[in-house]
């Protein structure tokens, strides 16, 4: 069961041929046995979750049921679930339990979904490999000694390690993407202000985006389904007409499905830096959608090179403004021992935050600061102009954009910890669409030494629907998305 | 435009985060090398870019002028942190959060 679809799963509640109780607690026990090892989950309240599956249960029994009711997720401890303790993986917010509900939990608590609980991360998604979270690291299921990618790191080791059906994340430079290619599933990342922000603890506001993390391009578009809409309450929600992101997943047969589509590969994506075992899985899966029908084009992102400088400067920026609330007055951490209350905002803060938000917190602060912020600040963002214009011209060439998603396979855990710099080029080839707003996918496409590998796909503002079918596409021809780590079957 | 331990001392000041003498050193060189992959930047010419703060052109959405919000004070203040300074108290008092005396 813990390998099947979501579709499978619910045709299995509807059929009664498992309840959700049943359902639920067969992950209860998955995370019991295996959780105390991964640490993908920070929170859990079986009573809770059992509670929810009860009334999902009843809800099916009464006829009433929608495509994920009954089914269990888990999500990113970044949304605020009501009644939750609800962290962002700081010691900030150790002690915070939400009053209310993030738009993405109401969304999936309407469905009649499942909350396994709240999943690990990198501190307020700063990081790429879930070490600066405040409650640990996260292993990757694919080889202890490994990270699993961040920020959603615990999300990542949930899905991979089949500790939930799937799971939410967030992606402001690559967080769902590249735990998607360390550990091996599907993860999409929307046009930003799909899916709304509110009730997710801001990190860099223009750049955040939630999406689904999850099995398969088909799962992936049925959780979309539930998290996309127009929300009053989040000032950035875009007010996108309801599509149904299934709906052309079924046209994805034959022997060429995929006639006359036309796939961009950016020639700055296959040059240094990347690991040539990597570019080898990377170059099969393309391989393979020439087989599917697609006409591969060479194109050019000449400013994508610059993405990390610029990202550097905007989502620091960002954060040292929205990181500014956490101030020991109305909630969060405030220090023991004080003398006024300047001091109390400085040892709280120094308390509070870990070593890498500190430093994110110092750069932006940099940046803004008087007679920096034009060589630095409008800098950045004038270059970011330079970079979604890039793709603006891609596209007048091809529908999908291709490449590898990450530089390389999983790393160890403590390897890059020491090194942000190193650190941060693991985003390389995601943090452009993100500076663009535009929607980013990864997808398992093959193995290097034993650790997944994923293909990135990249397309034009809106186009989820389409790049969910090129995905499937792959999926029905390939089954590297349904490969399990060893050892947790 | 290279960083000194003075300027670090200043940054943290102003984002309002205490510094202790051996952090500063370690987050002066750690921040130097952040600047210097940011540095990149500095080659290319952008005259006459207009710069861009949001990947979607968004006016500010008005809404009716109408009460949309419901008093809920007493669940958010039970998220008060502990009021400290051998008090462990939450740091509200009838409605209101405590700090420490920023008036004479």
């Amino acid at each position: 069961m813990i390998n099947n679809s979501l579709k499978t799963l619910s045709q299995m509640l509807a059929k009664k041929e498992i309840s959700s109780v049943e359902m639920t607690q067969t992950f209860l026990n998955r995370i019991n046995q295996y959780n105390p090892s991964i640490n993908a989950y920070i929170a859990l309240d079986n009573a809770k979750t059992l509670a929810q599956a009860k009334v999902a249960d009843a809800r099916i029994a009464a006829g009433n049921a929608a495509p994920l009711t009954g089914i269990p997720f888990a999500q990113k401890d970044i949304f605020c679930a009501k009644g939750w303790q609800t962290t962002c993986g700081s010691k900030m917010l150790a002690n915070f339990i939400a009053p209310y509900d993030a738009h993405v939990v109401a969304q999936f608590d309407a469905a009649g979904a499942v909350n396994l609980g709240k999943t690990n991360m990198d501190e307020f998604a700063m990081g790429s490999s879930n070490e600066t979270s405040y409650f640990g690291g996260v292993k990757n299921p694919w080889d202890f000694d490994r990270v699993p990618g961040g920020s959603s790191g615990g999300s990542a080791a949930a899905v991979a390690a089949r500790l939930c059906a799937a799971a939410t994340g967030t992606d402001t430079g690559g967080s769902i993407r590249q735990p998607a290619s360390l550990c091996g599933f599907t993860g999409l990342k929307p046009t930003y202000g799909l899916v709304s922000r509110y009730g997710m603890i801001a990190f860099a506001s223009s750049l955040d985006q939630a999406g689904p993390m999850a099995k398969s391009a088909e799962d992936c578009a049925l959780m979309l389904n539930v998290m996309a809409g127009f929300d009053v309450r989040d000032s950035t929600s875009l007010n996108h007409p309801k599509e149904d992101y299934t709906r052309g997943l079924s046209q994805m047969t034959g022997d060429k499905p995929l006639n006359g589509l036309k796939i961009g590969l950016p020639k700055e994506f296959f040059g240094d830096g990347l690991d040539a075992n990597v570019a080898k899985v990377v170059q099969d899966a393309i391989a393979e959608y020439k087989k599917l029908g697609a006409e591969l084009i060479e194109i050019s992102l000449p400013s994508s090179h610059l993405s990390i400088p610029v990202y550097y400067v905007l989502a620091p920026a960002e954060a040292s403004s929205n990181l500014s609330r956490y101030d020991g007055v109305r909630y969060g951490h405030r220090a023991a021992e004080y003398s006024d209350l300047n001091d109390m905002y400085m040892k709280s803060r120094a308390e509070g935050f870990g070593a890498e938000v500190k430093r994110r917190i110092l750069i932006g602060t940099y940046v803004l600061s008087a007679g920096y912020y034009d060589a630095y600040y409008l800098k950045a963002q004038q270059i970011r102009r330079l970079i979604a214009d890039d793709f603006v011209q891609a596209f007048k060439q091809c529908d999908i954009i291709m490449g590898p998603t990450a530089p390389s396979t999983a790393f160890k855990a403590g390897e890059k910890a020491d090194d942000p710099v190193a650190m941060y080029l693991q985003d390389v080839y995601t943090i452009a669409t993100n500076l663009a707003g535009l929607p980013g996918m990864s997808i398992p496409a093959g193995f290097s030494n034993g650790l997944p590998v994923g293909l990135q796909l990249m397309g034009n503002y809106f186009d989820e629907a389409r790049m969910l079918e090129v995905a499937h596409a792959y999926q029905q021809v390939t089954d590297w998305h349904l490969a399990m780590p060893k050892g947790i079957e | 435009m290279a960083l000194n331990i003075t300027d670090i001392k200043r940054i943290a000041h102003l984002a309002r985060i205490d510094i202790s003498e051996a952090e500063a050193g370690a987050t002066l060189t750690k921040l130097t090398g952040i600047l210097g992959l940011i540095e990149q930047m500095q080659a290319v010419d952008t005259t006459g870019i207009v710069p861009m703060s949001h990947s979607q052109d968004l006016v500010q959405r008005l809404r009716e002028d109408v009460i949309t919000a419901i008093n809920e004070r007493e669940l958010f203040q039970a998220n008060a942190p502990v009021l400290g300074n051998g008090s462990a108290e939450k740091a509200v008092d009838g409605g209101l959060y405590l700090v420490p005396k920023v008036i004479d």
